[in-house]
């Protein structure tokens, strides 16, 4: 009996290791967690994109204001470009005031292609240096923020926002966060 | 047109691969021949219908066809003509199509060439080889289809992975899954017994050289993978321990083990359901490693593709696969009768040593590889499992092996006396003494490590040239008698002896390179010289240029050694026109007491550059031990029993052949 349990062993460990798998698969290897997760938003002021429209985006902003989503973009970004109808669509919805943050940009380049695509967002501000962004912990944008009314970041996503995405993952954060 | 044939030519595939499982296996149950004999046929035309695929895809690489989405995400027009060929299998869905015509060539081959085989073992073999094609035929079908068109056709494709356009690395993929799929034969092997029941010296003698071929590619493809790492990624190191190395290292760690098991079960019947596990568990390692990486569950620099719908697949995959060969072998693996007995301190005790040090070690590295995903699993957080975990297991691991490596071979079958072979054994101690003595000597500074694989590697040298003296009875003899019995050694003899001295010489190169590194980082300046390791390397600045589908920086370095010009060092850094990613070509003179490696990096202030400047002691002993050690494999392929094939025949032939237990006397 005891020579059986040793023949099943090679199964068990197998099985094991499967049900490890399943539920690895399950999870977006390309979520990597922030270590400003459930922290609050790094003190910055930002100016207006030169030359472009609107006021002064700062860490002060985002407190008491309710909800909101930062997006860090670039008008040199490829896959900022690709979600950028989810953005504008984010915005439409009026769920959360959404900010942008444009990085290490061209005030030019950017103004057009904010005429070019439309301009969701409530405030933008220019970050040329790119030295808030370092702040924030970015590392690859495009990048999207969760801030709660309290301004602590409760969420982050690091790549192109998809269709599924922000209705799985983005609108019920939002949701959860508002009530 | 081309690309619908070749689709068109899966799909048949797929059913004829449906029949070939289903008719022999059920004809070798019930003992209808006629079923049994549909195998033979079917494997062929399998084989014929990929090979027209794999042809199909080429050729639509080779013309460049941008109605393919495969070829506009992996190929370009400017593209040098052999990276369009080897562009086919440099992505997923290509590879898989190389990996399945593998298969089906192995599978033919059995089918034409095993006439000698017990016509149901045959039937079984075939029947579960086409299970295996099965199952890739649908992942190809449903997830990953090569020829798949896009409906507006862009001008021009998005080119391949610049790191992957290389002559390494063109080759490097179908030598690993020669020896990937090589273990699918023992894998059928293993299971067409257990469900007949029966493990003999016959079918040992089957599945032995598939193992042997198995193991030759796939050392040979590590080694070249690992030789493209050291030249191509310009980090002066080899080996990273990196989840899709690890891949192709766990199924050879088991396919050697099985290669040495399956030695006792064709000499004393016995080890009989351990082999059949290391036969299940190498070709499991082997889907692991060909799936593991493309599945999006690790994620790693040289994966492909990541996509959950092929992850689920995968997974349902190997829980049929592993899992049902694993329930199988839990059935009816007790039912299987050793007959040979033995004492631990014996040969086979020691063949036993090796594959618990062998399993011992793929287990670690797979539990160092999976880790990260065990832990995150829980919700235990995102970590990475780095080199300082593996070198801290596997290198204990190794050292009791490789010691116990030279003994091995000098103790008799069944029961043996450890003191006699040990004393044989004393002039190889003096050699290894004297060498770690030399080290310490030479590299006072340096680690311990280096001493010890640098006695290591001559103990088991010199052990492995005692045993081969004993075995010819040097200087026991006359020396025409000893001259006569080396003639009459056998190939697979001469193999082991071979591979071990192999192994020997690798160690000296992984030793030296891995504990006498010398590295220099530094910004230079054209006039600037630098000294690494007795070599000054002088900067004459660098200089651009043009390749086909590239542009170059190749800088120049002198190398001189007290004043001697040794040679001049051109390393180049590569900026694809296309992806615009770069590359980085590491200079390299390779010397045999070690090699000088020069990388150039990125442009400072006023013309002066980065550079990496290395000296790698030793380093190419370690592709020289690959290569021998493929040829003990190799040579030990050419022994006449496998030529000869089925034991039945070996018998008639008469008993001309000496006997393998030589080294008992």
């Amino acid at each position: 009996m005891k020579n059986r349990l040793l023949y099943i062993m090679p199964l068990s460990v197998f099985l094991v290791l499967a049900a490890y798998f399943a539920i690895g698969l399950t999870k977006d290897p390309s979520i990597l967690p922030s270590a400003l997760i459930d922290k609050p938003v790094p003190e910055f002021s930002l100016p207006p994109i030169e030359g472009g429209p609107g006021k002064d985006f700062s860490s002060a902003d985002l407190k008491g204001n309710g909800v909101s989503v930062v997006n860090v973009f670039a008008s040199w970004c490829v896959p900022c470009r690709i979600e950028h109808p989810q953005i504008t669509r984010l915005a439409g919805l009026k769920v959360a005031t959404l900010y942008g943050l444009n990085f290490k940009d061209e005030p030019k380049a950017a103004l057009k292609w904010l005429k070019q695509l439309g301009n969701p967002y409530a405030a933008i501000g220019a970050d040329t240096k790119g030295r808030a962004a370092i702040d924030w912990g970015v590392y690859g944008i495009p990048e999207t923020f969760i801030i709660d009314n309290g301004g602590v970041i409760r969420y982050k996503y690091v790549g192109p926002i998809t269709a599924r995405r922000l209705d799985r993952d983005i609108l019920p954060i939002i949701k959860k966060l508002s009530r | 047109m081309t690309a619908e044939i070749g689709h068109f030519a899966l799909v048949l595939a797929l059913l004829i691969a449906v029949v070939q499982v289903t008719l022999p296996m059920i004809g070798a149950h019930r003992g209808n021949a006629a079923w049994m004999a549909v195998a033979k046929p079917a494997a062929l035309v399998q084989f014929g219908l990929i090979a027209l695929s794999f042809g199909c895809l080429m050729q639509l690489y080779v013309t460049s066809d941008f109605s393919v989405l495969n070829v506009v995400q992996n190929s370009h027009t400017a593209k040098p003509m052999i990276y369009k060929i080897a562009g086919v299998w440099a992505n997923h869905e290509g590879s898989l199509l190389l990996w399945v015509l593998i298969l089906t060539l192995f599978g033919s081959a059995v089918a034409a060439f095993g006439a000698n085989l017990p016509p149901a073992l045959k039937a079984r073999v075939l029947s579960v080889q086409a299970m295996i094609a099965v199952g890739f035929y649908l992942f190809m079908l449903l997830t990953s289809n090569p020829f798949e068109r896009v409906e507006v056709p862009p001008i021009n494709g998005q080119d391949l992975n610049p790191l992957l356009q290389d002559f390494g690395l063109a080759i490097h993929p179908p030598m690993l899954y020669l020896g990937y799929v090589g273990f699918s034969m023992a894998f059928s092997f293993a299971i067409a017994a257990l469900i007949e029941g029966r493990v003999d010296a016959a079918w040992a003698r089957w599945v032995r050289p598939w193992t042997l071929a198995a193991w030759c590619f796939l050392t040979g493809g590590i080694a070249l993978g690992s030789w493209w790492a050291y030249y191509e990624l310009g980090w002066g190191g080899w080996w990273f321990w990196d989840p899709v190395e690890n891949a192709s290292f766990m199924p050879w760690l088991a396919g050697t083990a099985l290669l040495h098991s399956s030695t006792v079960v064709e000499k004393r019947d016995t080890l009989k359901g351990w082999t059949i596990l290391l036969a299940i568990v190498a070709f499991s390692l082997s889907l692991l490693g060909t799936f593991l990486v493309r599945s999006g569950v690790l994620t790693s620099v040289h994966t492909f593709a990541t996509d959950p719908a092929r992850g689920v697949f995968i997974l349902g995959l190997l829980i049929v696969v592993i899992g049902g060969s694993l329930a199988l072998f839990a059935w009816r693996a007790p039912a299987l009768v050793s007959t040979g007995v033995f004492q631990p301190i014996s040969r086979e005790g020691a063949l036993l040593l090796n594959n618990l040090i062998m399993a011992t070690a793929a287990a670690a590295v797979l539990l160092g590889t999976l880790y990260p995903l065990l832990l995150d699993a829980i919700g235990g957080g995102k970590i990475s499992v780095g080199a300082p975990f593996f070198n801290a297991v596997f290198i204990p691991l190794m050292m009791p092996m490789i010691a116990a490596m030279a003994v091995g071979p000098m103790l008799s079958w069944k029961r043996a006396d450890l003191i006699p072979a040990l004393s044989r054994l004393k002039a190889a101690a003096v050699v290894t003494a004297a060498a770690m003595f030399a080290a310490w000597a030479i590299m006072t500074d340096g680690p311990v490590m280096g001493v010890i694989g640098a006695g290591l590697a001559t103990w088991l040298f010199a052990g492995t040239l005692i045993e081969l003296a004993g075995r010819i009875r040097l200087f026991k003899v006359p020396l025409r008698e000893s001259l006569s019995r080396l003639r009459r050694t056998p190939r697979a003899s001469w193999g082991m002896t071979i591979a071990h001295l192999g192994v020997a010489v690798a160690i000296t190169g992984i030793t030296g390179a891995g504990s006498w590194q010398v590295e220099s980082i530094q910004v230079m300046k054209p006039g600037d010289t630098v000294t690494v390791a007795g070599y000054d390397f002088t900067f004459d600045g660098a200089r651009a240029g043009q390749g086909p589908n590239y542009s170059i920086i190749s800088g120049t370095f002198r190398v001189s050694r007290n004043g001697e010009p040794v040679v001049t060092l051109e390393p180049e850094k590569r900026i694809y026109n296309v992806s615009k990613r770069p590359t980085t070509e590491a200079g390299i003179h390779t010397m045999i007491s070690g090699d000088l490696y020069a990388v150039i990096g990125d442009k400072g202030e006023d013309g002066a550059y980065v550079t990496r400047l290395y000296f790698n002691p030793l380093v190419v002993w370690m592709w020289a031990g690959a290569i021998i050690m493929v040829s003990g494999g190799l040579i030990s392929l050419t022994d006449r029993r496998h030529r000869i094939g089925a034991p039945a025949r070996r018998r008639a032939q008469g008993p001309a052949s000496v006997p393998q237990a030589a080294a008992a006397e």
